[in-house]
């Protein structure tokens, strides 16, 4: 069938739009993209004014928890959160239970996500088998299964040999390797930002060091092999710092920014309620300072990404002392609207950068279909409501953990629609769209 | 337009002579001062017993030992309104064994009895005197418990709903008892 | 300003504490902070009687709930607790890092069904108290928390210190030893900076916090600097097992850059008071002659710990309903 979305302000970097046009969709795929298209037989749908319509938003950094954990999140729930937050794709973390170290596993997730019929899922592998960090996983039938990048996530990649390794190695099927950025004998038993916050409560710090070197160490690798090396969860001033020399040296680097660490900062471990384990993740919550230079970077190009390292927990998880707490929070469906309060409506960056980080950056990166609207692309759409009052709800996330240090906040910014292969998989009738004929 | 009534009921001179006569009473009802201490109760009680010890002084020429008592962790109803806060504590001072003596119990106002109630369990974990007597310089009545002061400065007829306060110097600036009469709103 | 130790006649500035709880000094306000040490000097002469007893707590439960071996504590805890007549119930729980038990939450949650009125909590955990508190309609008191706070610990520390000094405002206090991983040092500095004392804290740069300025606070690594012309030296307990070679080179040089001694008690004032919290390593952090010598006060500490410790008890047990009457 054909539908003709009349009337939006499409966003469409990559083709270098930003105005008033109509999207006639074909079936899966986008048709055209014009002023004034005629209806021509299709069904118009009329997008309110106000709304925009982007190429569909990509989180590249998302932890499904299937297989092994599925009390915290399965890829049907996973997937549900991600296109009830905009998202039309997702690319899930191997550290699930068995780890995404072989192609069956990376098989039984593309079936899962095939029967869910949400989101798009892009499985990333492992690095190395079990992601202990002593040998390296079956790269190669990994990719061939459908793994679109590497990572031992949770943890850095044991050795710089081993990274130097696996850049080699990815590098040779145009995989990019991604890199928890973290120096184990920094991190020690560290729960949370070292400083003044941390300090008071009593609770151990990581300092931001911790990471920079981890950053430092991949970025001179990635110049080394002259493979693609990308900084997930990018939380230090330091790591920016090297991140952006890197690139100036022409090193093949790129890094992604997590809302909560261009949204939050370390004080919010102390208020408004002391030893909130949702204010744990790693990397932790680091200082203003910290949280300006992501901000920046963002702001001046140095991020390619925002990506939301969504890492649901059962709330028996949460419930506990906080140094017994799991790291990480929820992040698929507060994104959107803490991308758009704090970032466009905050004067950071305009709409068509957001839909770069959001869309078209993590589709180049990983190499996957996407990032924009030209004719013949997948019709994976996501609709702004960049004026919508949001308030979060934790309790009415879509995700099975509702583990987010957001709940109760009011965002300006939400998300109207997401189409995933010209299906609408998302309505939200409050930015005016209740229904799609 | 309801206004709360008040009345002078004594006068400095009135209590200092009250204070005058009931010194008097104490030494002839116990033929002498000879193993006597008073022990006031706080705030106020603290203060007329002091003030009954210089008079003994004065008449006798002995130091009778003084001690303060502070019945808060003894009161009856401390633990039986959970909300709220607690009444404050203040130190006890009785820097005499009270063991074998003639304890005085001095308190300003005695109404239902409970506070002397208090006062005389506290003063029995300190030992076991020989005999206690209570002095009170206003007997406004209604009480509760089966409790008779040994010493009255004045006894004041009182309804309930009528509050009695004794000022002292040493606490509110000047001397006088005080009859106030809470009109109803 | 000199407000020397209270006048019984004045009424307090306050009369009771604001929450239910005492998680931590850094919730408390000065006036707070008065009106305990006030209520224990009217306890510590309860413990010179001849019946160490009264009925203040008389009906109530006070668990005492020791996540962490204790001695010290729990036994000022629970004397303070008899004194005032509480029944008292010890739970020690034994905890390990590799046998999981019964989560915190499904303790405090079961305790709760017993419906205690106040729960006197140790933990290793920072924070631990915080949760139990979320929990828990019993009021918590914060029997030491892991690395955060030891707010009773602080209070009989202010207590000793005023009952010689007379006042907190405006004397010099060096706390010295293991910064980074002692509670008592943050109740000590909220308190003591609260209350107008000026503080310096001193260490090797290993064991110094982050930001330590942003509490107020003067750092030095410099021994000498920190003692000169002090009124009150804290030393805080090295940690044997977990710190020779990893925070400084050895115990041996630790004591000779930080320890004690008397020579470098003469830089203080001649009335320097030298304080410990315990258990003392002597010939680490304090030279044998310092802490049997006349300077130091480390025994009335223990005895002013059963009295600080019946005034939190008495002031949070009347009050255990205080929020929900807001």
């Amino acid at each position: 069938m054909k539908r003709l979305l009349k009337g939006g302000r499409v966003v469409d970097p990559a083709n270098g739009i930003d105005g008033v046009r109509d999207v006639l969709v074909d079936g899966d795929r986008i048709a055209r993209v014009g002023v004034g298209l005629p209806a021509d037989g299709a069904t118009v749908v009329e997008i309110p004014s106000g709304l925009i319509v982007c190429p569909g938003f990509i989180d590249m950094h998302v932890h499904l928890r299937e297989p092994g954990q599925e009390h915290k999140e399965t890829i049907a729930t996973g997937t549900a959160s991600a296109v009830a937050g905009g998202f039309t794709a997702v690319a899930c973390m191997p550290n699930t239970n068995p780890v995404n170290d072989d192609a069956n596993v990376t098989t039984y997730i593309l079936d899962k996500a095939r029967d869910a019929n949400l989101a798009r899922v892009y499985p990333i592998g492992a690095v190395s088998r079990s992601s202990q960090g002593e040998l390296l996983a079956d790269i190669g039938d990994l990719h061939k299964a459908g793994c679109v990048a590497i990572t031992d996530d949770g943890h850095p990649v044991k050795t710089a040999m081993l990274l130097r390794r696996a850049l080699e190695y990815a590098g040779m099927f145009g995989m990019v390797v991604i890199e928890h950025c973290e120096e184990p004998s920094l991190m020690g038993d560290g729960v949370a930002h070292e400083g003044f916050h941390a300090a008071s409560l009593g609770l151990r710090g990581i300092p931001g060091a911790c990471e920079a070197l981890g950053v430092e160490r991949g970025v001179l690798l990635s110049e080394l092999t002259g493979n693609a090396f990308h900084v997930a969860h990018m939380s230090a001033r330091a790591s920016m710092r090297a991140v952006r020399k890197g690139k100036e040296a022409g090193v093949r680097v790129t890094c992604e920014v997590a809302p909560h660490h261009f949204t939050l900062t370390d004080e919010a471990l102390a208020t408004p309620v002391a030893y909130d384990t949702n204010t744990k993740m790693n990397p932790p919550l680091r200082e203003a300072a910290d949280r300006d230079a992501m901000l920046a970077g963002i702001a001046d190009g140095t991020v390619d990404v925002i990506a939301t390292d969504h890492a649901p927990h059962h709330y028996d998880e949460k419930k506990v002392e906080f140094d017994r707490a799991p790291f990480g929070i929820v992040g698929l469906e507060t994104a959107v609207s803490l991308a758009l309060d704090r970032l466009v409506h905050a004067g950071r960056v305009r709409l068509p950068r957001l839909v770069e980080l959001m869309s078209v950056n993590p589709a180049r990166i990983l190499k996957v279909t996407g990032g924009t609207l030209s004719e013949g692309a997948p019709a994976d759409i996501t609709i702004l409501a960049p004026d919508l009052n949001v308030r979060v709800e934790a309790a009415k996330l879509r995700s099975r953990s509702k583990n987010t240090p957001f709940d109760g906040w009011d965002l300006r910014g939400g998300v109207a629609a997401t189409f995933v292969g010209g299906r609408p998989l998302f309505l939200n009738p409050e930015a005016g769209i209740s229904t799609i004929p | 337009m309801p206004e709360s009534t008040s009345a002078v009921v004594m006068d400095a001179d009135r209590i200092a002579r009250t204070l005058t006569r009931i010194a008097h009473e104490i030494v002839e009802r116990n033929k002498g001062v000879e193993d006597l201490a008073l022990v006031g109760v706080r705030t106020r009680g603290v203060h007329i017993a002091r003030r009954l010890a210089r008079t003994l002084r004065e008449i006798t020429q002995h130091d009778i030992p003084t001690g303060a008592l502070d019945i808060t962790l003894y009161r009856d109803d401390l633990m039986r309104h959970t909300v709220g806060p607690q009444p404050v504590v203040r130190r006890t001072e009785i820097p005499f064994s009270i063991d074998d003596r003639k304890i005085l119990l001095v308190d300003d106002v005695l109404y239902t009895g409970r506070t002397t109630r208090a006062a005389l369990d506290a003063l029995i974990d300190f030992g076991r005197p020989k005999a206690i007597q209570l002095i009170v310089l206003v007997d406004r009545g209604h009480r509760e418990l089966p409790i008779k002061a040994d010493y009255v400065g004045k006894n004041l007829p009182t309804s309930p709903e009528e509050s009695v306060q004794v000022r002292l110097q040493e606490t509110d600036g000047q001397d006088e008892v005080v009859l106030q009469q809470e009109a109803a709103v | 300003m000199s407000t020397p130790v209270h006048n019984v006649d004045r009424p307090p500035a306050v009369t009771s504490l604001r929450s239910k709880d005492l998680l931590g000094i850094a919730d408390l306000l000065p006036e707070e902070i008065t009106l305990v040490l006030d209520t224990a000097d009217a306890m510590k002469e309860i413990g010179l009687r001849p019946i160490k007893k009264v009925p203040a707590l008389r009906g109530k439960t006070v668990v005492n709930l020791f996540f962490e071996p204790s001695t010290r504590t729990r036994t000022s805890f629970e004397i303070a607790e008899k004194r005032l007549s509480a029944d008292t119930l010890n739970i020690a729980i034994a905890t390990s890092s590799v046998v999981k038990g019964e989560t915190l939450a499904d303790t405090a949650m079961n305790l709760e069904a017993m419906n205690p009125d106040i729960i006197v909590l140790r933990h290793s955990s920072s924070g631990a108290c915080h949760l139990l508190s979320r929990i828990c309609r019993s009021g918590i008191i914060n029997a030491g928390d892991g690395m955060h706070e030891h707010p009773t610990q602080a209070l009989l520390d202010a207590y000793t210190i005023r009952e010689r000094k007379k006042q907190l405002r405006g004397l010099k206090v060096a706390i010295i030893g293991d910064l980074l991983h002692s509670r008592v040092l943050r109740s000590n500095i909220h308190l003591l900076t609260k209350m107008g004392a000026d503080v310096w804290v001193c260490g090797p740069p290993t064991l110094m916090p982050a930001d330590t300025r942003r509490f107020g606070v003067t750092p030095t690594n410099s021994v000498e600097q920190a003692v000169a012309s002090a009124d009150v030296i804290m030393l805080l307990r090295i940690q044997l097992e977990r710190m020779e070679g990893a925070y400084f080179p050895s115990l041996r040089e630790y004591f000779d850059v930080f320890g004690m001694t008397e020579a470098r008690l003469t830089l203080a004032k001649p009335d320097v008071m030298i304080m410990h919290p315990g258990p003392m390593n002597r010939g680490v952090e304090i030279a044998s002659e310092v802490a049997d010598g006349p300077y130091s006060v480390i025994l009335d500490q223990v005895a002013n710990g059963v009295a600080v410790r019946m005034a939190v008890l008495y002031l949070l047990a009347g009050g255990a309903e205080h929020e929900e009457a807001a």
